[in-house]
């Protein structure tokens, strides 16, 4: 990655629209809209509009149905979901957000991770209907007020991913450890907080720095 | 994932009173990821996650109470578990990643099934999964999650969970509800050996559900230490482990308690090798005799063997570790 940043600095007039709609499309996962915002021909604030408008079915549940209140970054849905629905695939097929990932959908990547009630947890592994009224906050759920959150904000300065596929998982994890008073602040405990989420593209290197910057950055709350 | 019905427990009495093959749903890091590989089939998972066992209490007599659905997190950070149990702490969080203890519950983590690989595949012979089909981790490639303690001619899979050492070396009783009322399970006998019947993993009853375990009240003036050893520094089950507790008088070790992971196909209860420590010196060599006592009737298997030595080291190095 320090390769590629060079690489734009020195060619930056070339290369303004392509440094421009990375940027945009991270910012964008930010913010709420990662796979709308990959195409430029959706505009971004209809791509917001839309995740933030309630989900409601109308119709009574089917057979092997149930209907549930999900609570998503403070926006409530009502879903007729299948009993064994998955909660990350009612987020990213239901809902449209798509920001939380499903990488190898067992519970030992980590690609999935969100909060529930503020406590981090694989979201491949729960069923929709577990998590009825609970708090639930996804990726797209951190920014405010076009605001990066800070972990977020951290992440892209430290250049804290290749490839990016884990990276929503990797900050879902840093927000809850650098809120959570029980975990030391050193770095071999930080990289034994976040061993639940696999890089591979071996990030780890930067990812700890963002998580250490952020630290700083959220100041006492961290 | 396969279909199944759902069902929400209000009551333990609800939960007990469940269909048959149905299947409990606690934290479900283990069930879910099973019925996604096909491994479990339940026709109804019944969901307990509305049932109020999440607290921890001290009991009048000193005992500890943990609710089965109290998580691996909270029970690792406990302020009692770690003044008091420290050994319980430390192997909790050793276990698995942050995301999966916070889901992961007490009992829940009694419950996780093996991890070897012939088990999971869905289509090697695998006595545990298709009772009679043969094991193919004998003769097969046996060397990380398979044990030397324990083991029958039927299956050879080691107990994952680094919780249960620490618990099995503290001692505690297992309360659970069932049909006909509740009862208490010693810890030991708890989970079964392979033996001719390696599908049976445990003592529990059709439709009995697990409320507590209680640990036994702490050894007055104990220390206590986890050590796990494993291919990689986190998230990796253990090669293996040693959970020991030591309480030390004038000299001499009092009471002494080792428990092993990783290298026996139950939570491993090494009481010979406590008793050949009690009245004696903590020193070296009576660590080392304790732990050539604790692999006494090992049997490795082709890949193995170095479990023996690894399982006698760990043993060692903790016990060195809570004298220091």
């Amino acid at each position: 990655m320090a390769d590629d940043r060079k690489t734009e600095a020195s060619a930056e007039d070339e290369n303004a629209t392509v440094r421009t709609s990375r940027r945009n499309f991270l910012k964008f996962s930010a913010s709420g809209a990662a796979a709308a915002a990959v195409a430029s021909w959706i505009p971004g604030q209809i791509a917001s509009a839309r995740e933030a408008e309630p989900v409601t079915d109308d119709a009574l549940p089917g057979q092997g149905e149930r209907r549930i209140k999900l609570i998503v970054n403070g926006q409530e849905h009502t879903l007729n979901v299948p009993v064994n629905a998955v909660l990350l695939d009612v987020l990213r097929d239901r809902l449209n957000l798509t920001g939380t990932k499903k990488g190898c959908d067992l519970g030992q990547c980590g690609a999935c991770t969100l909060l529930v009630n503020d406590v981090a947890i694989n979201s491949c592994l729960s069923l929709a209907v577990q998590h009825e009224g609970e708090k639930i906050t996804t990726l797209e759920g951190l920014a405010r007020d076009g605001e990066l959150h800070p972990v977020q904000q951290a992440f892209l300065e430290e250049d804290a991913y290749q490839c990016g596929y884990c990276t929503p998982g990797q900050i879902m994890s840093a927000v809850a450890l650098l809120n959570d008073p029980n975990l030391p602040k050193d770095d071999a405990s930080v990289r034994e907080a976040m061993s639940g989420n696999i890089c591979r593209c071996a990030a780890y290197k930067n990812i700890l720095a963002a998580v250490q910057s952020a630290r700083s950055r959220m100041g006492g709350l961290a | 994932m396969r279909t199944f019905d759902y069902a929400r427990a209000e009551t333990t009495g609800q939960a007990v009173s469940s269909a048959d093959n149905s299947a409990f749903l606690a934290g479900g890091t283990n069930l879910l990821d099973l019925v996604k590989i096909d491994i479990m089939r339940p026709d109804t998972v019944v969901d307990i996650n509305r049932l109020p066992l999440k607290t921890i209490e001290r009991m009048p007599d000193g005992r500890l109470k943990i609710g089965a659905l109290v998580s691996n997190t909270t029970l690792a950070h406990d302020p009692i578990v770690r003044s008091d149990y420290a050994v319980l702490s430390e192997a909790l969080l050793s276990g698995a990643s942050t995301q999966l203890r916070n889901k992961a519950t007490t009992a829940g983590n009694l419950m996780q099934r093996v991890r070897c690989p012939y088990f999971r595949d869905g289509v090697s012979a695998c006595n545990k999964r298709d009772p009679g089909s043969g094991c193919s981790a004998i003769g097969g490639f046996n060397r990380s999650v398979h044990a030397v303690l324990g083991t029958s001619d039927k299956c050879i899979a080691s107990h994952p969970s680094d919780m249960c050492v620490a618990m099995a070396a503290i001692g505690a009783g297992i309360v659970v509800s069932g049909p006909e009322g509740e009862r208490t399970i010693d810890f030991l006998d708890f989970h079964l050996l392979p033996g001719d019947s390696p599908e049976q993993e445990h003592a529990l009853k059709p439709n009995e559900l697990i409320t507590h375990v209680i640990l036994d009240a702490p050894i007055r003036g104990n220390r206590s230490h986890y050590l796990k050893l494993r291919d990689r520094a986190s998230y990796q089950f253990a090669l293996a482990s040693s959970g020991v507790i030591v309480a030390t008088s004038g000299g001499v070790v009092q009471d002494a308690r080792i428990a092993l992971g990783g290298v026996g196909t139950k939570p491993w209860r090494a009481s010979r090798a406590e008793q050949s420590l009690r009245g004696k010196a903590p020193t070296q060599a009576n660590f080392e005799e304790a732990a050539r006592i604790a692999f006494e009737d090992a049997k490795a298997y082709k890949h193995n063997a170095f479990k023996i030595p690894l399982g006698q080291q760990a043993i060692v190095r903790s016990l060195t570790t809570v004298i220091a």
